[in-house]
C-alpha cells in the first residue's frame, strides 16, 4: 500500500462506518439513489453529495492554499460576495429569465471573487503578510461588502430564472452541483498530478525561499493558488445562492471556512504545508455532510450537532496519528519493542 | 532584503487597520438628527442586520426617532451579531452619558457587568425585542418586544382547531430556530403547551434546528423527507419565515405540494412569507412585528421621565390564515 492510499484509509473507513450507521438507522434506501418525478436523482446520499458541493469547492481551494503553508479565512465572506453579486445583478435586470443576463451575472461574480482571491495572494506573496492576517481582513470586511452589494436586503431571484438551475437543476439526471464539484475536483487533480504544478506547490509550501532560489516563481504560484481559492469560494456561493434562489449576506456560507479546514485536515493534508491530498479532502467533505444527516437519522437532538462533529473529528485525527495507534496497539503486541513499526510507519508517511 | 518586507508589512498593517477602522465608523454611523435642542439622547445597540426582519426593525426605530421631536439624537450601533461589540457599544453610551440606553441583546446571558455599570452611571436601560436572563431583571427598566411564547400559542391554537377532527393522530415536523435562543425555546414551548392543553392527539415525527436560515431549513427538510417521507405527515411548524420558505422549496423539489400534502405554519410574516401564503404554499402565519419604533420611543420617553412602566410591554401582533393573506400582503413592511 503506498503512502497515498494509506493516508486515505482512515477517512474512508470513518465514512463507511458513518454510512453503515445510517443504513442501520434508516435502511438501505439511504445509499440507493432514487429518481425524482422531475427526472433528477434523489435519495438521502445523493442529497448529501449535492449539498456538500459548495463545501467541497471551498475545501479544494483551501487544500491548495494549505499546501503552500497558507490558510484562507476569507472564503465564507467571499462565498457571500459571489452570491450577492450574482443575485443582485439578476434582480436589478428587467427580465430575470434571460440567459445572457444569467451568464453575465455569473461571470461578474466569478471575476470579482477571483480578483479578491488574487488580492489575498498578493498580500501574502508580495507583501509578506502572514496568510491568517491577510485573509482575516477580508473575512471581517467581506460580509460588509456583500451587504453593500445587496443594500442590507436578501435579494430573491425568481424561480423561473435559469440561474436557479445551477443549484437545483440536473444534467443526465445527476444534479448540477455534483457535476460542477466533480469537474473542479478532476481538473485540479489532473493539473496538480499530471503536470509539475503539484510538485511546485508542495515545494513552495515546504520552503518558499529555497524554491525561489531553485528557479521556481514561488510568488506567482502563491498568487495563483489564492486566486483559485477565491474563484472556488465564489463558485460555491453561486451554487448556494442558486439552490435557495436568494443571497443572504449575513448567513450565506457562515463558518464554512472552518468546515473547509476541517475537511482538509480529515483528508490527511497537514496544516504545515507540503504534501496535499485532494481526494482526501473530498472524502473529508462527504464525512462532514454525512455526519449532519446522521445526527437527524439516529434521532439525536440539535444540541448534539457540534458535540458529535467534534467526536468524529477527534476520532479521525487520533486514528491518523501513528503515535496514537502505536500507543493503543502496544498492549496487544507481544514483544516490548513493539513501538518500532509505528516509528517506521511515521517515517514512511 | 530584510528591511523591505518588514516595511511593507507595516504599511499593509496600517492599511488593514485603516480598513477595519473605516468599518467600525460605518457600523457606528449614527442617524442623528440635528443633535441640538433639549430632547433626549438615546443609544441603541442593535443585534445586526442578519435578516429582513432585523433590517425593518432598525429602519422603524431610526425613522421613529427622527420623526419624534422628543428625541434629539439616536446613536445607532450595529453589533453584527457579536455580543462583545454590543457590550462595547453600551460602554460607549455610558461614557457619552446618553439619557436612555436601548439594547437588543444578541444572547440572554453575560450582561450583568455592563448593565451594572449603566445602573451605577444612573442611565436607564430598555430592552428591545429579545430578553435577558431572569437573574439580571433588576438591571433594566422594561422590555418591549414580541411575546414569543404567545406566538407559539397562536400557532398551537390554530393547529389544535385545524386538526381537531384528525382521528388517526396529527403527525408533526418542527423546524426550530437557533438552539438555545429565546424565540426558539418559547415558540416551541407555547406551541406544545396549547396542543397538550387542548388534548390534541399528536406525534412529533422529528424536530431539529434550522438555525433560522433558509439554507439550513432547506437542508434539514430534505433530510426529514428522505428519512421519514412525507406520507402521513400532517403539519410542518417552522419557527421563522426563512426556514419555512427553504423547507417549501425542499418539499416542492421532492415532488409534493406544500400547503396541501402537508400543512405549514410559519412565524414572522415577511412579504416573501405572505407571498408564499397567497400562492397557497402555506396555511398559517403568526406575525412577529418588527415595526415597533414609535411604541419604543413612547416607552423611552416614559422611562426618561421616571414614570413607572410594566416590566414587559408586548408589541402588537396578529396571526393570519389563508383567507387573510391576500388582503394583508400590501401592508407588509419587510
Amino acid at each position: 500500500m503506498n503512502a497515498y492510499a494509506k493516508r486515505l484509509l482512515w477517512p474512508v473507513l470513518i465514512l463507511l462506518a458513518l454510512i453503515a450507521v445510517n443504513i442501520v438507522a434508516t435502511g438501505v434506501d439511504f445509499i440507493v439513489p432514487s429518481v425524482n418525478d422531475d427526472g433528477r436523482l434523489g435519495g438521502a446520499f445523493v442529497n448529501i453529495l449535492r449539498r456538500s458541493a459548495p463545501l467541497l469547492l471551498i475545501a479544494l481551494g483551501m487544500t491548495l492554499v494549505i499546501a503552500t503553508k497558507g490558510i484562507d479565512l476569507s472564503v465564507g465572506a467571499v462565498y457571500a460576495i459571489g452570491a450577492a453579486i450574482a443575485c443582485q445583478t439578476i434582480i436589478d435586470a428587467p427580465d430575470q429569465t434571460a440567459g445572457g443576463l444569467v451568464l453575465a451575472a455569473v461571470a461578474l461574480a466569478l471575476a470579482a471573487t477571483a480578483a479578491i482571491g488574487a488580492w489575498n495572494g498578493v498580500m501574502v506573496a508580495h507583501f509578506g503578510i502572514q496568510p491568517i492576517v491577510a485573509t482575516l481582513v477580508l473575512m471581517i470586511a467581506g460580509r460588509g461588502i456583500a451587504q453593500l452589494v445587496t443594500g442590507g436586503q436578501i435579494p430573491k431571484v425568481q424561480d423561473a430564472s435559469p440561474f436557479t438551475e445551477l443549484g437545483r437543476g440536473a444534467f443526465l439526471t445527476v444534479p448540477i452541483p455534483i457535476w460542477i464539484a466533480a469537474l473542479v475536483l478532476t481538473a485540479l487533480a489532473l493539473l496538480t498530478r499530471r503536470t509539475a504544478l503539484g510538485m511546485l506547490l508542495e515545494s513552495v509550501g515546504g520552503n518558499p525561499e529555497a524554491s525561489r532560489l531553485a528557479g521556481i516563481r514561488s510568488r506567482g504560484i502563491t498568487v495563483l493558488v489564492y486566486l483559485v481559492c477565491g474563484l472556488c469560494a465564489g463558485l460555491a456561493g453561486l451554487i448556494g445562492a442558486a439552490n435557495l434562489g436568494s443571497a443572504d449576506a449575513n448567513n450565506g456560507g457562515l463558518w464554512i471556512e472552518l468546515d473547509a479546514i476541517l475537511a482538509v485536515v480529515i483528508g490527511g493534508t497537514a496544516l504545515l504545508g507540503g504534501r496535499f491530498f485532494l481526494l482526501g479532502t473530498a472524502i473529508g467533505v462527504v464525512i462532514i455532510g454525512t455526519l449532519e444527516d446522521t445526527i437527524i437519522n439516529v434521532g439525536l437532538s440539535s444540541q448534539w450537532q457540534f458535540t458529535a462533529k467534534a467526536v468524529v473529528v477527534f476520532a479521525v485525527a487520533l486514528l491518523q496519528s501513528p503515535e496514537f495507534r502505536g500507543w493503543v496497539l502496544r498492549p496487544l503486541r507481544r514483544r516490548p519493542e513493539a513501538p518500532a513499526p509505528a516509528q517506521a510507519e511515521e517515517a514512511a508517511s | 532584503m530584510l528591511k523591505t518586507p518588514a516595511f511593507k508589512q507595516v504599511l499593509a498593517g496600517i492599511g488593514a487597520g485603516a480598513l477595519l477602522f473605516g468599518l467600525t465608523a460605518c457600523g457606528g454611523g449614527d442617524d442623528s438628527g440635528d443633535g441640538g435642542g433639549d430632547g433626549l439622547v438615546v443609544g441603541f445597540a442593535q443585534v445586526g442586520a442578519e435578516s429582513a426582519w432585523r433590517t425593518a426593525n432598525s429602519a422603524s426605530v431610526q425613522s421613529a426617532a427622527e420623526a419624534d421631536e422628543r428625541i434629539a439624537e439616536l446613536k445607532f450601533v450595529d453589533a453584527q451579531q457579536d455580543q462583545e461589540k454590543q457590550i462595547e457599544a453600551v460602554r460607549n453610551f455610558i461614557t457619552q452619558q446618553v439619557d436612555v440606553i436601548v439594547l437588543a441583546p444578541v444572547v440572554e446571558t453575560g450582561w450583568t457587568d455592563v448593565l451594572q455599570e449603566a445602573a451605577d452611571a444612573g442611565i436607564p436601560v430598555v430592552l428591545a425585542d429579545r430578553g435577558i436572563e431572569a437573574a439580571d431583571e433588576d438591571l433594566y427598566v422594561t422590555r418591549l418586544g414580541s411575546d414569543f411564547t404567545e406566538e407559539g400559542r397562536k400557532a398551537g391554537t390554530w393547529a389544535a382547531e385545524t386538526f381537531a377532527a384528525d382521528t388517526d393522530g396529527t403527525r408533526i415536523l418542527e423546524l426550530q430556530g437557533t438552539t438555545g435562543s429565546a424565540p426558539a425555546n418559547d415558540r416551541k414551548a407555547g406551541f406544545f403547551e396549547v396542543l397538550d392543553a387542548e388534548g390534541l392527539d399528536y406525534e412529533i415525527v422529528d424536530s431539529q434546528s434550522g438555525n433560522f436560515t433558509a439554507e439550513e431549513g432547506k437542508a434539514v427538510m430534505e433530510t426529514f423527507i428522505t428519512t421519514h417521507g412525507l406520507e402521513g405527515v400532517d403539519l410542518l411548524y417552522a419557527h421563522n419565515d426563512e426556514m419555512g420558505l427553504g423547507a417549501i422549496q425542499a418539499i416542492e423539489e421532492a415532488g409534493f405540494t406544500p400547503g396541501t400534502d402537508i400543512q405549514i405554519i410559519i412565524v414572522d410574516g415577511s412579504k416573501a412569507g405572505f407571498q408564499a401564503g397567497v400562492d397557497g404554499k402555506l396555511n398559517y402565519i403568526v406575525e412577529c412585528n418588527p415595526v415597533f419604533g414609535e411604541q419604543l420611543m413612547d416607552v423611552v420617553v416614559q422611562v426618561a421621565d421616571g414614570e413607572t412602566v410594566e416590566k414587559f410591554t408586548p408589541v402588537e401582533e396578529g396571526a393570519f390564515d389563508a383567507t387573510q393573506f391576500e388582503a394583508e400582503l400590501p401592508n407588509r413592511q419587510f
